[in-house]
């Protein structure tokens, strides 16, 4: 009747202690990067390449979203791939590197020295990225089962690495002539393989298993999610051939396109899943998670206005560009990750602290590790400050970018505490 | 609800402490999930052998149902020494398995 049992390895998950330190790293580097923001604010009133501009970037990108993404991945991957992660020793060697490496750089691009300090911040942190790499495919190569969301993960950590070392290649290339042109010339096309290669194919190739999981919905639909990867993946390699064989021609609308409907079937995915769910209540992290899924949108729109601009006689404004950059890191992505934190480590502490503590009483849910009422204020402190500050760029208004700042590190500093308060819960049993 | 064992009286036992073991993502008891697929009770022996599977494989919180399975047969059936958990995922777990009280406490 039953097919032989499996032994304990099929339960065996990520240790906790390989996945926290990335949260708490993560965390903290929202929190630095919102401080940054009103410390610089003046900067978002000049051209975009601007030293201040590149260290929030490059904090958001790599301390904020892809440390918390490498993070939940090491807990996440088994579940997508459906065997074990391949090495701990990698992870930590990941988080060790990456921890050393992304101040380092930081620190090159505030300054905007890109000698050692910087150069080594680069090499450490394309060291992690490799270790890392190496974790996803061998746990891939060890499992028997492949599906459409491991093909997305590890699709979306091989762009991550050619992103990162292409970044390295532009930090050597301030100080060698290592490419025919100079840093800035490359600088959309290692953004954009960053943007869509690692974080919109590893996001929809995640919450594509998610969402539907967390819904508890029996909406499913392989083919609509391979058609997605190949828009996502025909729009980058598409963009890429364009950038460097025929440059400044109208047919990057193409490779926008392709983006726009990826993200348009990505909504009807999450809709789908939705309208079938069997679990009436969704709560407010999930549809934190199904709101950014709208708020992607908006960086797609920009963009296509910022292409058409391009080839008007008034060209871009680099407050446009600017605001396309804004909403990507604090909007769609912080977006989802201000959801998902609470809905992936109450979870890992739970299981950390009451695994084997469950017969001795009754225990609290993992939703309750955290303070709601925290999280509810932090979200709306968030969409306020994220209003401000995208309007503070756009009509390059010094007020909206001081006010919305602060919002936005009232926001950060409600998300630490909230994450430090699940990190530092100690056991209680209920009557 | 369908529950494979060789002794109803004690299956209906075990059920009862199954019930308390949580899904803690979802909030419902592993027995109206449909988690449990067999109890057997091994009388000479003094063994149970609980046969379930998880929502999905390499799920986050697996250890821990497993774990806790174990406990809550452990607590009602003291005087069974050995008390062994197995997993399956064949049959997978799917929504359909999911008890009529189990849809009602969703919602649907």
């Amino acid at each position: 009747m039953f097919a032989p049992s499996l032994n304990s390895d099929a339960v065996k998950t990520t240790s906790y202690k390989v996945v926290l330190p990335f949260y708490l790293y993560a965390s903290f580097s929202f929190l630095i990067a919102t401080i940054f923001l009103f410390a610089s604010s003046e900067a978002f009133l000049n051209h975009y390449f601007h030293p201040q501009i590149l260290a929030i970037t490059h904090i958001m990108a790599l301390g904020w979203a892809t440390m918390i993404i490498i993070g939940a991945g090491h807990q996440l991957v088994p579940v997508l791939i459906e065997g074990k992660l391949y090495s701990n020793k990698l992870a930590y060697a990941s988080f060790a590197l990456a921890a050393v490496g992304i101040p380092l750089l930081v620190h090159g691009f505030y300054f905007f020295d890109m000698n050692m300090p910087a150069k080594w911040g680069g090499r450490f942190v394309v060291f992690a990225i490799i270790a890392y790499f190496i974790n996803v495919v061998a746990s891939a190569a060890e499992s028997k089962r492949k599906n459409v969301h491991s093909v997305f993960v590890i699709t979306a950590t091989a762009w991550l690495l050619i992103t990162a070392l292409l970044g390295l290649a532009l930090v050597y290339n301030f100080t060698y002539d290592l490419l025919p042109q100079n840093s800035f010339h490359y600088f959309s096309v290692h953004a954009h393989i960053g943007i869509i290669g690692w974080f919109l194919l590893l996001v929809i190739g995640v919450a594509s298993r998610l969402i539907p999981m967390f819904l508890i919905s029996k909406y499913t639909n392989v083919r609509l999610l391979w058609l997605i990867f190949a828009l996502i993946n025909g729009a980058l390699l598409s963009y890429i051939v364009i950038f460097f064989i025929f440059p400044n021609t109208i047919s990057a609308f193409v490779s926008v396109g392709m983006v726009l409907a990826a993200a348009v079937l990505f909504i009807f995915y999450c809709h789908q899943a939705y309208k079938q769910r069997l679990r009436r209540q969704v709560d407010e992290q999930v549809r934190i998670s199904l709101l950014s899924a709208f708020m992607l949108l908006l960086p797609i729109i920009l963009l296509f206005v910022i292409i058409a601009l391009s080839f008007a006689a008034s060209g871009v404004k680099s407050n446009l560009i600017l605001g396309y950059g804004f909403v990507v890191f604090f909007g769609w992505l912080t977006a989802v990750i201000l959801g998902m934190t609470f809905k992936t480590m109450p979870f890992i502490v739970w299981n950390k602290v009451y695994r084997q503590r469950s017969a001795a009483g009754k225990t609290p849910n993992p939703k309750d590790l955290f303070d709601n009422l925290i999280f509810k204020i932090m979200g709306v402190l968030y969409l306020v400050g994220f209003t401000l500050f995208t309007f503070g760029i756009m009509d390059s208004q010094i007020i909206f970018l001081k006010s919305g700042s602060v919002f936005l590190i009232s926001t950060s500093v409600l998300y630490n505490w909230n994450v430090l308060k699940v990190f530092n819960h100690k056991a209680v049993t209920m009557p | 609800m369908n529950i494979v064992s060789n002794d109803d009286t004690k299956c209906t036992a075990a059920i009862t402490s199954l019930k308390e073991v949580i899904d803690p993502e979802i909030g419902l008891n592993i027995v109206d999930l449909g988690l449990i697929y067999a109890v057997n009770f091994m009388e000479e022996e003094k063994r149970i052998i609980c046969v379930m599977t998880l929502t999905t494989e390499y799920c986050p919180m697996g250890e821990s149902i497993v774990d806790n399975t174990r406990q809550a047969l452990q607590s009602s059936f003291s005087d069974f020494g050995t008390i062994e958990v197995n997993l399956t995922f064949d049959p997978h777990w799917s929504y359909s398995m999911i008890s009529e009280e189990g849809r009602k406490f969703l919602g649907r």
